[in-house]
């Protein structure tokens, strides 16, 4: 039996932010379905801050608490500020995960992170 | 006499069964009354051995076999590994080759990875969509040193029943040893050893509704077979160390309970599979039955949930308490999807959304109709958060 957190269990029985945001500012994705995970992060920037993040997530236990964990901690940041968000820090605020879950299924900053670099880009072709 | 204890649904008799009380009630009196060694001279050992020899009769009787063809082990796992040493370092003079499939369990797969390290040549035969090996790709297989073919009676996952009969007809013109793992079939499907035609066999009391700890080898007199657990003489010379005489006994016990009642069990476990079977394959959309239709073990359903990932759909059932086990790369500890799975050919992206469901004779309809009430909405729940679908 996996032994997950019982922060892990809560956010994968209830994740926040499930969804898509149909017109998002930026979107980002990672992993893919063979290897077992697979997530997809949308976000609604504001005035440099992350104003809504929306995620779909295939994937395990860990997986689906992580994405539900970054776009909780996503919400209300600046750009720069959640691009510090680390994989680590999920992790952390997860109340730890599984060891062999730390690498496929923690993968959620990067999702976000490859969220914002979109955006960015978007952005900058504007310009 | 259900498994609704508790509220909870046990959907997982593929990894061990409960214990039957009748073969519980056998083992009580070989812990404290009658604890003695059973290779002693002196009086204590006179009840325990007498327990033994009526377990060793009751096991063959099972198979079909003769009491001195039984040998007594811990584990399934244990019985595989000493027929596989053991047959085939009797056997290297003739030669270092063996035959066997790629859905086999990892207590046949791994011991054979370690053999190749030391200079013995496997092959392992490919399966079709069912699961199913080819016997002509048997025969195209033996070699002239070929000194052993290993393929399992049923698949413990995908459920699939081989044509051991014909493998082992190839076998015995070749003049190989043909084994078989029988640990998803004995006790629960009819099991002769001369209707199967195999010259040996492992199986445990653990997936038979006996105790964890004791299983068997049979071993077909005048094969040979060195021993891997050197030490007494218990077992004759075959396996040292002293017998778990407790577990022995209910062994014994489950298989004379298996005997007797196998085919009402079979025929009650098959009315639920179907009924499960049909109620998912009916109320779920994009869902896919894994296994042989017809050829696969009364109590299994194997399927795949496409767009999801099978460790979520057990965590969500285990919630609702129905326990059952998944064949995705992140449900195992080696983070790969299941090597049956991809030998049927299974996309690794279906193959992680699979679930297995094995029933067992203390599951009730009550259990099917709760499982069946609760799965399209956890299904559901997780294909809305998937972006797959």
């Amino acid at each position: 039996m996996v032994q997950y957190s019982e922060k892990v269990m809560q956010h994968f029985m209830t994740p926040h932010n499930v969804g898509e945001i149909k017109d998002a500012d930026g979107r980002g994705e990672i992993g893919n379905p063979v290897c077992g995970d697979m997530m997809t992060f949308y976000i609604k920037v504001k005035d440099n801050v992350i104003e809504d993040v929306k995620f779909k997530t295939f994937g395990c236990g860990a997986a689906i608490a992580v994405s539900s964990m970054v776009s909780d901690l996503a919400i209300g940041k600046t750009l720069e500020e959640a691009l510090k968000i680390t994989n680590k820090d999920v992790a952390k605020e997860l109340g730890g995960l599984p060891k062999n879950k730390m690498h496929c299924s923690n993968l959620g900053a990067e999702a976000l992170h490859e969220a914002i670099k979109d955006y960015q880009n978007k952005i900058k072709e504007k310009q | 006499m259900g498994n609704l204890e508790n509220n909870r649904i046990f959907f997982d008799n593929a990894s061990t069964t409960r214990i039957d009380d009748r073969a519980y009630r056998e083992m009580l009196p070989l812990f404290k009354k009658h604890y003695g060694n059973p290779s002693s001279f002196h009086s204590f050992g006179e009840i325990p051995e007498e327990k033994m020899e009526k377990a060793r009769m009751s096991v063959a009787s099972l198979i079909g076999a003769e009491k001195d063809e039984i040998y007594f082990t811990s584990c399934a796992t244990e019985s595989n590994n000493t027929a596989l040493w053991g047959i085939a370092r009797a056997h290297r003079d003739k030669g270092r080759h063996i035959i066997t499939s790629a859905i086999e369990h990892y207590s046949i797969l791994n011991p054979l990875k370690e053999m190749q390290r030391e200079g013995w040549e496997v092959t392992l035969l490919p399966v079709d969509k069912y699961g199913i090996v080819d016997p002509h790709d048997v025969k195209k297989a033996i070699k002239k040193n070929t000194v052993l073919i290993s393929i399992m009676h049923a698949n413990n996952e995908i459920g699939t029943i081989q044509h051991i009969k014909d493998i082992s007809d190839l076998a015995k013109q070749a003049g190989v040893v043909m084994h078989s793992d029988c640990a998803a079939t004995a006790g629960i499907i009819p099991l002769g050893v001369n209707a199967l035609g195999i010259d040996c066999c492992s199986f445990s009391a653990q997936q038979m509704y006996g105790p964890k700890g004791a299983a068997a080898i049979y071993l077909k007199k005048g094969i040979k077979m060195r021993p891997i657990i050197i030490g007494g003489v218990q077992e004759r010379g075959r396996r040292a160390g002293t017998e778990n005489v407790p577990a022995i006994a209910g062994f014994g016990k489950a298989c004379s309970i298996a005997k007797l009642e196998m085919e009402d069990n079979i025929k009650a476990i098959t009315v639920l599979r179907d009924m499960l079977t049909e109620g998912i394959l009916k109320n779920i959309k994009k869902v896919k039955l894994n296994g042989h239709p017809e050829k696969r073990l009364p109590g299994n359903v194997h399927v795949s949930f496409e767009y999801i990932e099978g460790e979520s759909i057990t965590l969500l059932l285990n919630s609702q308490g129905v326990a059952v086990s998944s064949g995705s790369s992140c449900a195992s500890a080696a983070l790969k999807t299941s090597h049956v799975l991809n030998a049927i050919g299974l996309s690794p992206a279906i193959a992680n959304g699979s679930i297995l469901f094995s029933l067992g004779k203390y599951n009730t309809e009550a259990e099917i109709k709760k499982t069946l009430e609760v799965l399209p909405s956890i299904i559901e729940k997780l294909r809305k958060m998937s972006p797959l679908s």
